[in-house]
């Protein structure tokens, strides 16, 4: 039982780390076009075309179930470009889902540290000569991490949580293993440890978090 | 004062190291700038002076290129940044205006330091990385502007560290390191209580007896009398007086300028 449970795990920490792997880049993207200012003026109206297409991306994955996400993504490529789905379809289908669902959110998160950075800081480093590149990587982005590590660990933490929903589209990761083997034993041990998995695993990411946020604790502002 | 030596030796003989001719800039329907010039020679320090919304800030930040002109002339020794063309501005290139940008350094009213760079990076970064500087010249330099600025010991502190009148210090420093022809402040002090500001005077001060060109925005009156060649009072966009300190402040003749004085010394 253990050993499938353990399976089951594995599979949940395959897709935690192919969400983080994907989305914490992906959202970079995403924030800048939700900032971006470049557009026309239609009348009075400015129109910012990158700006309404990342605001509506992030609507739409903030605002439907990532269960429907998944079932929507796992889908469309059959319905929409007649491609024959086979076994490997759901697990990448969940994949992709999570990436873009969580992409999102931590774009919301980069553009609400990316906005609390002071003005001052980009006139400071415009009148030294940096260019826009090493503004952002050498002056914003070290602030903008330590901004936003708080609420990138709550959606860190909600994610490994989060993964247990892959079982809905019949992804054998360890909820869909735990339940199985409640139905097939007659018991809720399996439960009881794929909770106490999951928590563990918790406590592992707020350890690590906790270690990166002493690391970025040197100054404060 | 060695500054005022240079200026009263060969009265206007020397290019000025900025030239800002009749600045105009508004913000929305608002003339912020009515077309204000100033002219600063080498060695040579110039105090503003004016109510507060009177435009000082915005001269400087026009000046630095933080603001665009709309109308007026901004250049930089040979180097010009933005041309008059029929009562418009028209800027250079960028190329032109990066190596304007190298011509001056500027200290803001809140430092803007870098709180994640320690005292020396936040020095030392935009030599090497801008200016592409070797590392090991502009960290001995450092050291010895750290000195000047009565910083020593302090090189591996971040900022959150320090007291105000440190941080505005580093942030001075941070200028020099650029090697600027010319520094501007903007109310360098006013976020600082007496007691650093006086520190912070001192320095300026110091720099003004090396003959540094500086053009200073300031609220105190016997430091501006002290340390300024040159007193320009500023206020609804235009230069209502301009002159020696002493006259300036000592002898307005201007209405304005004595009413703006009677304000201030209450
Ligand atoms: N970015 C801006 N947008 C709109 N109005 C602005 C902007 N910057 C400055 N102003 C306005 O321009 C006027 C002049 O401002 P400025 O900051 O240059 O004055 P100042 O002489 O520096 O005053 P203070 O002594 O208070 O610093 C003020 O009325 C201010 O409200
Ligand atoms: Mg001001």
């Amino acid at each position: 039982m253990m050993g499938m449970l353990l399976e089951g795990f594995a599979v949940s920490l395959q897709l935690f780390a192919l969400t983080l792997v994907g989305a914490i880049p992906l959202g970079v993207p995403v924030a800048l076009m939700r900032q971006s200012t470049w557009g026309f003026s239609v009348g009075r109206v400015r129109v910012r075309p990158l700006a309404l297409i990342a605001r509506f991306y992030i609507s739409v994955m903030r605002g439907t179930p990532l269960m429907l996400q998944m079932f929507a993504i796992y889908f469309a490529p059959y319905y929409v470009f007649g491609i024959k789905l086979t076994p490997e379809s759901k697990w990448q289908a969940c994949v992709v889902a999570f990436i873009i669902n969580y992409a999102a959110y931590f774009a919301e998160i980069y553009r609400s540290g990316m906005q609390s950075i002071p003005r001052g800081q980009y006139e400071a480093a415009e009148v030294l000569g940096y260019s826009r590149a090493q503004t952002f990587f050498k002056i914003v982005l070290p602030q903008v991490v330590k901004r936003i590590l708080p609420a990138m660990g709550n959606e860190v933490i909600t994610l490994v949580k989060d993964t247990s929903l892959a079982f809905s589209i019949g992804v054998a990761e360890m909820f869909s293993t735990a339940k199985a083997l409640v139905a097939s034993q007659v018991s809720m041990v399996p439960f009881a440890i794929a909770a106490a998995l999951y928590w563990v695993f918790n406590f592992v990411v707020e350890i690590v978090l906790g270690r990166v946020e002493k690391r970025l604790d040197y100054y404060h502002d | 004062m060695a500054s005022k030596q240079v200026q009263t030796e060969k009265p206007g003989t020397q290019e000025p190291v900025v030239l800002i001719e009749g600045a105009r800039k508004s913000f929305g329907s608002v003339e912020v700038l009515k077309g204000v010039s100033l002219a600063v020679r080498p060695g040579e320090t110039v105090a503003v002076i004016g109510p507060s919304g009177g435009g000082k800030s915005t001269l400087l930040r026009c000046a630095t290129m933080l603001e665009t002109l709309d109308g007026g002339t901004l250049a930089y020794g040979d180097t010009v940044v933005a041309r008059d063309e029929g009562g418009r501005s028209v800027y250079s290139s960028k190329d032109v205006q990066a190596r304007a940008r190298q011509r001056f350094g500027l200290v803001f009213q809140n430092y803007n330091l870098f709180p994640h760079y320690t005292v020396m990076k936040n020095i030392t970064d935009a030599p090497i990385c801008v200016q592409k500087r070797p590392r090991a010249d502009v960290e001995r330099e450092a050291r010895d502007l750290i000195a000047k600025m009565g910083l020593a010991g302090c090189e591996e502190k971040v900022p959150c560290q320090l007291s105000g009148g440190q941080q505005q210090r580093v942030s001075i420093a941070r200028a020099l390191a650029m090697h600027p022809d010319v520094m501007y402040f903007d109310e360098p002090t006013s976020a600082l209580d007496p007691e650093l500001t006086a520190e912070v005077l001192k320095v300026i001060k110091l720099l003004a007896a090396e003959d540094m060109t500086m053009v200073i925005v300031t609220h105190e009156m016997g430091f501006a009398r002290e340390v300024a060649d040159r007193v320009v009072f500023l206020d609804g966009g235009s230069v209502v007086e301009e002159g020696p300190a002493e006259q300036v402040i000592d002898h307005p003749r201007e209405e304005r300028t004595r009413a703006f004085l009677r304000r201030i010394a209450e």
